[in-house]
C-alpha cells in the first residue's frame, strides 16, 4: 500500500461518518466541559441511551423518528437524573455519578434479564431494512471519490453528509446559545459558581439546562450510530469512549464553537494514520499491538499539546493564560 | 474637607442610643435569634440586629469573632440553624442566594471574585438585570435582547469610568492588577442596581492608594441612596467612612453605635487586645 493511500484512509475516517459521529458527540461534552465547566465523565451514557432508544424503537417496528424521540426524551430523563441531585454538589461529585452511572446502564443493557428489550450481550442486529434510514438517499448507488483509495460507496456518502449536517445545525444552534446572555451566565459558572450566584443567577438551573441539552446532543449521536450501524451492542459504550471524547474536545479547544469539529477530524486522521503506518511497516506489528500503540500515539500527541498549544488547536492562548491566574 | 454631606438618614441615627440589638428610625435588614453552629463550635448568636437603611454599618470584630459567618448566613450563602430576618421588610431567611441578590441585596467576597477568563465588560454585562437572554428558549432570538444588551452596555460603560476601568474593557479579567480586581468587583456589583451593598472586607490586601480611592466609592454609594454593610478589620478605615458599627465578639454583638461610641467603648478594646483594662465589661458605654 502506497503512503498515498494511508493518507487517503485516514482522511476518509476523518472526513467520514466516524468524524462526524464523533464530532456531534463531541459539541455536546464541549457545552457540559468547555462551557459551564462540568466534569461529565459518563457521556457515553447519554449516546447509549440514544443508541438504545433508536435500536429499540427499530425493533418494534417504530419508525426512525419515534426512534429519535425515544432516544433524546430518554436522555433528558438521564440528565434530570443524574443532574438533580448532584449539580448542587461540588463538581467532582458529577464526575463520580456520571462514570459510574454510564458504566451501570451499560451493565443493564448488557445483563440477561434485560435481553428481552436490549438483546443483552448480543444487542439487537440487523435492524438497517426496519430503520430505513438508507431508503431516502438520494444518491444513486456506487462510488464517489478521487483514485483507488479515497472513495467512499452511496451508503457512506449518505450517512457522513446526514451526519455532518446534523453536526452543522447542532454547533450553529449551540453558537447562537454561547453567544446569548445565557451562554455568558455559563461561562461565569465555569469560572466562578458563588460570583454567578451573588449576581442573582439561579445556579443550578442554569447547570441543568447544559447538562441536559449536551446529554440530549450526546444521544443524538448515539442514535446516528445505530442508524449508521444497523445495529447496536453493549460493548461500544465504555468509558474509553467518554475519554475519546475529551480528547476530541480539548484537541479542538475546550470552549470554542468550532473546536468539537476540528477535534473530531484531527482525531481520527491521526488514528487511522498510525493505523495506516504500523500496517505497512517492514516488520509485521499484530492488530491488537497497533491498536495499543496507536492509542499511546494518540496520548503522546496530546501532551505534546498539551506542553506546546494547551487551549487547544482553535483556543485562544491569551484566554487560557488568563484561567492560569 | 468640603462641607459633610449629611443625609436624613444619617441624621436619624443620632438620636439612636448605642446600645446591643437597639432599634433604629429605619432598618432594611432585621435578624432575630440567628445561630450557626459547627458541631459544638457555636460561631454565631445573635439575638436582635437591625442595619439601618440608607448609611454605612461596619460589621467588626477579632478573628474568628464570626463577623464572616454572620455575613453568609444573611445573605444566603451559609444556612442558620436558627433564626429570621427580613431584608426591606420581606423575609429573608430561607431564601437561596442568588433569590437575594435580585431582590436588591449584592454582595462581594473578600478573596476577589472575578470572573477570569471573561472580559471586563463581559464581567459587568453578567450582572445586568433584567436580561431576557439568559432564558434558554429566547436566547436564540436576538431581537429579544438586544435593546436590553444595548441599555446594560452603556450603564457597564458608565460604571466603569466611574472606577477608572473604561480603557480595560476588552482585557480578561484575569488580566487585571489585584486592585483593579476590586475595583471590578464593586462596579459589577452596582451593575445588579442594589439597594443593601454588602461588602465582604474591601479593603483586604489593597494598598493605601487604592483604600482611599475604594472609601470614596463606598461614600458615594451612601450619598447615592444604598445601604452598605461591610465586614472589616482596618479600625482606621472603620472610623473613617462608616455611620453605623456593629462589633462582634465570640459569636455575639457586644457593642454598637456610632465610631465614636465605639472608640470608647471597653468590651470592644478589651474583645481587640483581650487585655481587661478594668473598665466594666458589660456590654456597652453609652
Amino acid at each position: 500500500m502506497s503512503w498515498l493511500s494511508i493518507l487517503a484512509l485516514a482522511l476518509q475516517t476523518a472526513i467520514g461518518f466516524q468524524g462526524a459521529s464523533y464530532a456531534l458527540a463531541a459539541a455536546g461534552l464541549n457545552l457540559h466541559f468547555g462551557y459551564t465547566g462540568l466534569s461529565n465523565f459518563g457521556h457515553v451514557g447519554f449516546l447509549l441511551v440514544g443508541a438504545y432508544g433508536m435500536a429499540i424503537s427499530a425493533d418494534q417496528g417504530w419508525s426512525i423518528w419515534v426512534g429519535f424521540g425515544v432516544g433524546i426524551a430518554a436522555s433528558v430523563v438521564l440528565g434530570l437524573l443524574l443532574g438533580i441531585p448532584t449539580l448542587r454538589l461540588r463538581g467532582d461529585y458529577l464526575a463520580i455519578v456520571t462514570i459510574a452511572s454510564a458504566e451501570i446502564l451499560r451493565l443493564v443493557a448488557n445483563a440477561r434479564p434485560s435481553e428481552p428489550l436490549t438483546g443483552g450481550s448480543r444487542g439487537i442486529g440487523s435492524l438497517t431494512s426496519r430503520l430505513g434510514f438508507f431508503d431516502p438517499s438520494f444518491i444513486p448507488e456506487g462510488t464517489y471519490g478521487v483514485g483507488k483509495s479515497f472513495v467512499f460507496t452511496d451508503r457512506q456518502l449518505w450517512a457522513m453528509l446526514v451526519c455532518w449536517g446534523l453536526v452543522l445545525v447542532v454547533t450553529l444552534l449551540l453558537r447562537g446559545l454561547v453567544r446569548s446572555p445565557w451562554g455568558r451566565v455559563l461561562r461565569a459558572i465555569r469560572e466562578d459558581e458563588d460570583a454567578a450566584r451573588a449576581l442573582g443567577k439561579n445556579v443550578v438551573v442554569f447547570k441543568l439546562q447544559s447538562f441536559v441539552l449536551g446529554g440530549a446532543i450526546g444521544a443524538l449521536a448515539g442514535a446516528l450510530i445505530v442508524l449508521n450501524a444497523g445495529s447496536v451492542s453493549p460493548t461500544r459504550w465504555i468509558a474509553p469512549f467518554t475519554f475519546a471524547l475529551y480528547t476530541v474536545v480539548i484537541l479542538g479547544g475546550a470552549g470554542t464553537v468550532w473546536g468539537p469539529i476540528v477535534g473530531a477530524v484531527v482525531y481520527w486522521f491521526v488514528l487511522d494514520l498510525a493505523d495506516g503506518v504500523l500496517n505497512n511497516l517492514w516488520f509485521d506489528v499484530s492488530d491488537t499491538s497497533a491498536g495499543a500503540i496507536r492509542l499511546a500515539i494518540m496520548g503522546v500527541g496530546l501532551m505534546a499539546l498539551m506542553v506546546f498549544r494547551p487551549q487547544g488547536i482553535l483556543g485562544s492562548k491569551k484566554e487560557m493564560l488568563a484561567s492560569g491566574r | 474637607m468640603a462641607a459633610e454631606l449629611r443625609t436624613d438618614a444619617m441624621a436619624a441615627l443620632d438620636l439612636v442610643e448605642a446600645t446591643v440589638g437597639v432599634a433604629k428610625p429605619d432598618s432594611i435588614l432585621v435578624a432575630d435569634d440567628v445561630t450557626r453552629r459547627y458541631g459544638g463550635l457555636t460561631a454565631v448568636e445573635v439575638d436582635h440586629l437591625e442595619v439601618p437603611r440608607g448609611v454605612i454599618t461596619a460589621l467588626i470584630g477579632p478573628n474568628g469573632a464570626g463577623k464572616t459567618t454572620f455575613f453568609n448566613l444573611l445573605c444566603g450563602f451559609d444556612r442558620a440553624d436558627t433564626g429570621s430576618w427580613s431584608f426591606d421588610g420581606q423575609r429573608a431567611d430561607g431564601a437561596k442566594a442568588h433569590v437575594l441578590a435580585q431582590r436588591g441585596m449584592v454582595r462581594t467576597f473578600q478573596l476577589t471574585k472575578t470572573l477570569g477568563r471573561m472580559t471586563v465588560l463581559d464581567n459587568m454585562l453578567l450582572a445586568g438585570r433584567p436580561q431576557g437572554g439568559e432564558h434558554l428558549l429566547r436566547a436564540l432570538w436576538r431581537g429579544s435582547w438586544r435593546q436590553q444588551e444595548a441599555d446594560h452596555v452603556t450603564k457597564a460603560y458608565d460604571l466603569l469610568a466611574r472606577f477608572k476601568l473604561d480603557k480595560l474593557t476588552d482585557e480578561y479579567a484575569a488580566g487585571l492588577s489585584g486592585g483593579q480586581r476590586k475595583l471590578l468587583e464593586m462596579a459589577r456589583a452596582l451593575m445588579t442596581d442594589p439597594s443593601l451593598v454588602m461588602l465582604d472586607e474591601p479593603m483586604a490586601g489593597v494598598n493605601p492608594a487604592l483604600t482611599q480611592s475604594l472609601l470614596g466609592h463606598v461614600t458615594a454609594l451612601r450619598d447615592e441612596g444604598m445601604s452598605i454593610l461591610f465586614v472589616e478589620h482596618d479600625m482606621d478605615v472603620i472610623m473613617t467612612i462608616s455611620d453605623w458599627v456593629v462589633c462582634m465578639a465570640g459569636g455575639r454583638i457586644i457593642a454598637e453605635g456610632r465610631p465614636a461610641d465605639i472608640a470608647g467603648n471597653a468590651a470592644v478594646i478589651e474583645a481587640y487586645l483581650g487585655i481587661d483594662h478594668g473598665a466594666s465589661t458589660t456590654g456597652t458605654i453609652s
